[in-house]
């Protein structure tokens, strides 16, 4: 059936693909491309190019495009044949143009008028390849140019085109759902279409459509169940059927949208539970595909309103995929389990064991995977097992989109489930030691938080501890290089707060270390200002506390730096610092209380208390103010560098137009702004803070470091030293997470009380064979769901356990005795076998002699005695073909069950294909050397031919890649 | 849905790319070295998936050739897989024992054959047959087209003569 009597392309193409396929590297391979792409770009603008030649001419534009080049000169020449008559040159050009444009590309306007011509056009072919751009290249601008033809299209009496132009209407439909609204219904008529593959094209649009909106498709509930019903029963046409599954792309597009029609609706689900067991129990767990509709099943069943007895096969189908050698089913079983998990929990107890395996396991997608379901099993009894292995994982991986996330997983689940305090600031330290620059920012002020409120009772011993433990461990942590600057703030705040509290350490220690780090990272502002907040708070507590006050040479040298710094946020920090050493100490007391962090603050946002001044200032003929938003040219001030990004907005270039002069506003609206806010500082301040006065008049150099500094002090001064970050902190002081962390201090007790015994129950009844290790850390992890059963007999607690061994044995045994033959029947269905009977099956499984499938093989000739090879050719089929077939049924009765080519050893792909002898009646999975067939590649004449051919071009298969001959269903 | 297919081979040669989604050409380069360095990597025995970037990605190894697909993370992996094989038996079909080589030098077919199968990143077609018939018909269009065209040309050659 190969159509192609060569390659039908120029030498010169031909030379060029040579020569890419030889090159040795990356770079001669772009050399090569670049100088394609100067012959092309003098070749395609000459005139009078023969079409032929053109349509050559844009395939290499593909290729060199494909390749990673940019080929954008010639789009316009794909463009203009796309406007060709002739089918084949049109063909070619629109190929080329869904390649290179992309939705949004200038140049599809000029292929519109071309789609619509194309679109009413008699040939259905030229039909479909215009309705293949519209899917691709039609976007919100252009859909109403050709939305009405394809809809009329939907009633084409070619199913190709019906179907082509269902999926144009679900692409309109995602791209810009006001434009198709109205014409939703039509998915819903065409799901009757009498062809199943419109039907099955159908499904796309109505899987999106319910996704949405749930409640308007309640009534095809009974349709879909009675199409997959249809379906199962082998309804539809023999050439949906794959791998000898009935329809199952079909099958499992229906049980998604099953799924979605049957969340949390009992009645919708009840119509739904006897097809999903039907399918399950006829779903060929041997083949790929039947594993994926059966997961499709257990992942329907977990969303639908649940039924105890489909939960027992799907807890029974995931039994079978833990079980499973096949990597991609273990997988699919943990993913399976995770969902499972919601409704009956008591399910992973069954396999926690193979549920370690998959997290010990090499192979990192199955780990991550397995991490997923942990995540999901978390609660208060194995928080501590799970955190800590995620964290271990996490430091050692690099991929930090992955990195990111498993961090925030940990941060949450030791938020949520927290065993003790101490616990809590010990694992956040080593997420933010590893991957501080990762986590949300607000974890730190969560920590912070923590830290300052401890428990939050009155239980004051117990928070003062777990500050010096905090304390204790940030000294230890903080001379460690190349900390996250969220981690050193962290570390910073609360030194500052509680370094001195205890009276451990002294002041010049901890002033000290404090320096240390600035200095250590001294291109980061905000760990300098955390770091000089928090010289201040103790400098102050000394002063306040009565002792006399020496300020180390490096501290003195690290505020006269910032003395002297370009961020005025750090100056000001600075120069206060420096007028607080001045002060006496019951002034110190005042400016900086103890533990002010945990003093709640009342922020009125509105600023009501400056009524009556902008009702003054108003009156004497000022501009009102104009909220932030509805000003121009300006940007958000409000973050932290906010005096900087104030200036910068400024005097920075202005990207919009000018507006016309009429209006003025904008343009005033800053200095306005400024003058205002410079009105401010000396106005008669309500009775806020008097120190703050005091500060400002003794050193007046602070007040012309910029009014807004001191507006927004207006919050009070005790926030200001307590959370040293001007930004969002205001609304995180609120007690409102307060509640969420405290919820972990009281759980302590029992927790840690039940899962001892937990473990101890555990450890009793596992199998001996089964290292003490895995025991143990099964033991941690699903020992919280044991406890629950505790109450129970332990006889009834074992009746699980000892009833799966029971089962896989009794499985097992039938495998070996009788069931042989359904196993090489139902293996990955040989696709020679297609378009015969399944008798034939059976009896092409009887004989296996490699050697007559060879010599069939060899001369071609259709009559051989063997029945395989007969079959084969009276199908019609490539004869490659059915070798394939019988290289997957020998190992299957090998006992390997589930075998995917790309797990299966490239030597067997290549004895399978040349049928060397070395296969046998037992199945016996022997490796042959490959090397003796890589020179000559499949033995098929076919591959023969081809192998002349290319010789002939000069295309040796002995080069780089000697596997480029290679079947690729070998 | 389906984000894009690529094809690569053993040596990290690129054979075949279509996107369904958006990628500017210097996000396509980045997202093919980055693949290929993690799934031309991985050991034989190994899940066929690989999570990436908060997608998935399914590949599948043929030969030399490995067949990629990127998928939302709650598609059906293992559909995925064997919508890969599908396609592959279909070029198998189509090309007679299909290989590396013929996907190379017939690389404009490959993507005609994926278009029928694929369309927008949803699976069009799950019939082989159909898929099949739809290919004959064009490709015998197109012998007519030339036909004409050759004999056209030959009538012209005739009268200029």
């Amino acid at each position: 059936m190969g159509s192609q009597g060569g390659f039908g392309q120029s030498k010169e193409f031909l030379d060029l693909i040579k020569s890419i396929g030889e090159a040795r590297s990356k770079a001669e391979e772009d050399r090569i491309v670049l100088h394609e792409i100067e012959t092309l770009k003098r070749r395609i603008t000459e005139p009078d190019i023969p079409k032929r030649k053109m349509k050559e001419y844009i395939i290499r534009l593909v290729y060199v495009e494909m390749l990673g080049h940019d080929a954008s000169f010639g789009y316009i020449h794909a463009v203009k044949m796309t406007h060709d008559d002739n089918i084949h040159l049109k063909r070619t050009g629109y190929l080329a143009v869904t390649l290179f444009l992309n939705e949004d590309h200038d140049l599809i306007i000029l292929i519109v008028n071309t789609i619509q011509k194309d679109l009413k056009s008699d040939n259905y072919l030229v039909v479909c390849a215009a309705l293949n751009v519209v899917c691709k290249l039609i976007n919100e601008e252009t859909i109403p140019a050709v939305l009405p033809q394809v809809v009329e299209l939907l009633g084409h009496q070619k199913e190709a085109v019906r179907k082509k132009a269902v999926m144009a209407l679900h692409r309109f439909y995602q791209r810009a759902p006001s434009s198709v609204n109205h014409l939703i219904s039509n998915f819903r008529k065409k799901l009757c279409d009498n062809d199943p593959g419109v039907m099955g094209a159908t499904l796309c649009p109505l899987y999106d459509l319910i996704t949405i909106d749930v409640n308007a498709y309640k009534d095809l509930v009974a349709s879909f169940a009675s199409i997959l019903k249809q379906v199962a029963e082998r309804r539809l046409p023999k050439s949906y059927d794959y791998h000898q599954m009935p329809a199952p792309f079909i099958q499992i597009k229906l049980l998604k949208i099953l799924a979605l029609l049957g969340s949390g609706d009992k009645k919708a689900s009840e119509q739904m539970y006897t097809i999903i067991g039907d399918i399950m129990r006829k779903c060929d767990s041997t083949s790929n595909i039947g594993n994926a509709v059966l997961y499709e099943c257990i992942c329907c069943i977990s969303s639908i309103h649940p039924n105890p007895k489909l939960l027992e096969s799907a807890a029974d189908a995931i039994a079978k995929f833990l079980k499973s050698d096949s990597h991609n089913l273990k997988y699919l079983g943990i993913d399976a389990l995770g969902r499972l998990i919601k409704l009956s929990p008591e399910i992973a107890e069954q396999h926690q064991l193979a549920v370690i395996d998959c997290l010990e396991d090499p192979d990192d997608t199955l780990k991550r995977k397995t991490f997923e379901l942990l995540y999901k099993m978390t609660k208060s009894s194995n928080v501590e097992v799970i955190v800590d292995r995620m964290i271990d994982y996490m430091i050692n991986i690099n991929d930090s989109h992955y990195k990111t996330e498993i961090a925030s997983r940990c941060v949450e689940l030791a938020e949520q489930f927290a065993p003790s305090n101490q616990w809590f600031i010990q694992t956040m330290n080593r997420v933010f030691e590893h991957a501080g620059d990762l986590v949300n920012p607000k974890v730190a002020h969560n920590l912070m938080r923590l830290i300052a409120e401890g428990f939050g009772e009155e239980d004051d011993t117990a928070d003062s501890q777990l500050r010096s433990s905090a304390v204790e461990s940030y000294l230890r942590i903080v001379v460690e290089p190349k900390l996250p600057s969220t981690f050193l703030q962290v570390i910073c705040w609360v030194l500052g707060e509680y370094g001195t509290a205890d009276g451990k350490y002294s002041a010049s220690y901890i002033t000290g270390k404090l320096c240390d780090v600035a200095e250590a990272y001294s291109t980061d502002d905000t760990v300098k200002a955390y770091a000089i907040s928090a010289l201040m708070k103790i400098y102050s507590f000394e002063i306040a506390a009565g002792r006399k006050v020496d300020v180390l040479p490096e501290c003195q040298s690290f505020i006269e730096e910032l003395l002297a710094s370009h961020s005025t946020d750090l100056q000001q920090r600075a120069y206060e610092l420096q007028a607080i050493l001045g002060l006496d100490a019951n002034v110190a007391t005042n400016i900086m209380p103890m533990d002010a962090s945990c003093e709640d603050i009342e922020i009125d946002r509105s600023l009501s208390f400056l009524n009556s001044y902008v009702q003054q200032s108003i009156e004497k003929g000022a501009q009102p103010y104009i909220p932030e938003g509805e000003r121009s040219g300006m940007t958000d001030v409000s973050s932290f560098r906010s005096q900087e990004l104030h200036e910068v907005s400024s005097h920075a270039l202005r990207f919009e137009a000018y507006e016309l002069p009429k209006p003025v506003m904008p343009s005033r609206v800053s200095p306005i702004e400024q003058s205002s806010s410079n009105e401010l500082v000396p106005a008669p301040e309500p009775s806020y803070h008097a120190e703050m006065h005091q500060v400002a008049s003794s050193v007046p150099s602070v007040s012309d470091t910029g009014s807004l500094e001191l507006k927004l002090k207006l919050d009070g001064v005790q926030r200001k030293w307590g959370r040293p970050t001007y930004s969002s902190a205001a609304p995180s002081t609120s007690n409102a997470d307060i509640p969420k962390i405290q919820n972990g201090a009281p759980q302590l007790d029992a927790v840690s009380s039940s899962s001892s015994k937990a473990v101890s129950y555990d450890s009793r009844r596992q199998q001996v064979e089964i290292s003490a290790e895995k025991q143990k850390l099964a033991a941690s992890l699903f020992g919280g769901t044991s406890k629950s059963h505790k109450r129970q007999s332990s006889g009834s607690q074992k009746v699980p356990k000892t009833n799966i061994p029971a089962a896989e044995k009794s499985h097992v045994a039938k495998n070996a005795t009788s069931d042989t033959a359904v196993l090489e029947r139902t293996p990955q269905p040989p696709p020679d076998l297609l378009d015969l009977d399944e008798s034939t099956v059976s009896s092409s499984a009887q004989s296996l002699d490699p050697f007559k499938q060879l010599e069939g093989l060899l001369d071609l000739n259709q009559d051989t005695s063997t029945l395989t090879t007969s079959d084969a050719s009276a199908s019609g089929a490539p004869d490659v073909m059915s070798l394939y077939g019988e290289t997957t049924l020998n190992v299957q009765s090998g006992g390997v069950p589930n075998l995917l080519p790309a797990g299966r050893d490239e030597a067997n792909l290549l004895s399978g294909l040349a049928g060397t002898p070395n296969r046998d009646g037992h199945g016996e999975n022997t490796v042959t050397n490959p090397t003796q067939q890589l020179n000559k590649g499949p033995n098929a004449k076919e591959s023969l031919e081809k192998d002349a051919l290319v010789r002939q071009l000069g295309v040796t298969p002995t080069g780089q890649n000697p596997n480029l001959f290679r079947d690729l269903l070998g | 849905m389906i984000h894009f297919v690529l094809l690569i081979s053993r040596q990290g040669k690129v054979r075949l790319t279509k996107w369904y989604s958006p990628y500017p050409q210097k996000e396509r380069t980045k997202v093919i070295r980055e693949l290929s360095g993690l799934i031309l990597t991985r050991g034989p025995k190994l899940c066929n998936f690989v999570e990436w970037r908060g997608f998935k990605v399914v590949y599948r190894r043929y030969a030399s050739l490995y067949f990629c697909m990127c998928i939302n993370q709650d598609d059906n992996e293992l559909e995925i897989l064997e919508i890969i094989h599908h396609y592959v038996e279909i070029l198998d079909r189509y090309f007679g024992s299909v290989c590396e080589l013929d996907l190379i030098f017939n690389f404009h077919k490959a993507y005609y054959i994926l278009d029928e199968l694929l369309i927008a990143g949803e699976l069009q077609e799950s019939s082989k047959k159909t898929v099949a018939r739809h290919i004959a018909a064009q490709d015998s269009l197109v012998e007519t087209a030339k036909e004409q065209a050759s004999s056209l040309s030959n009538i012209i050659a005739e009268a200029t003569k």
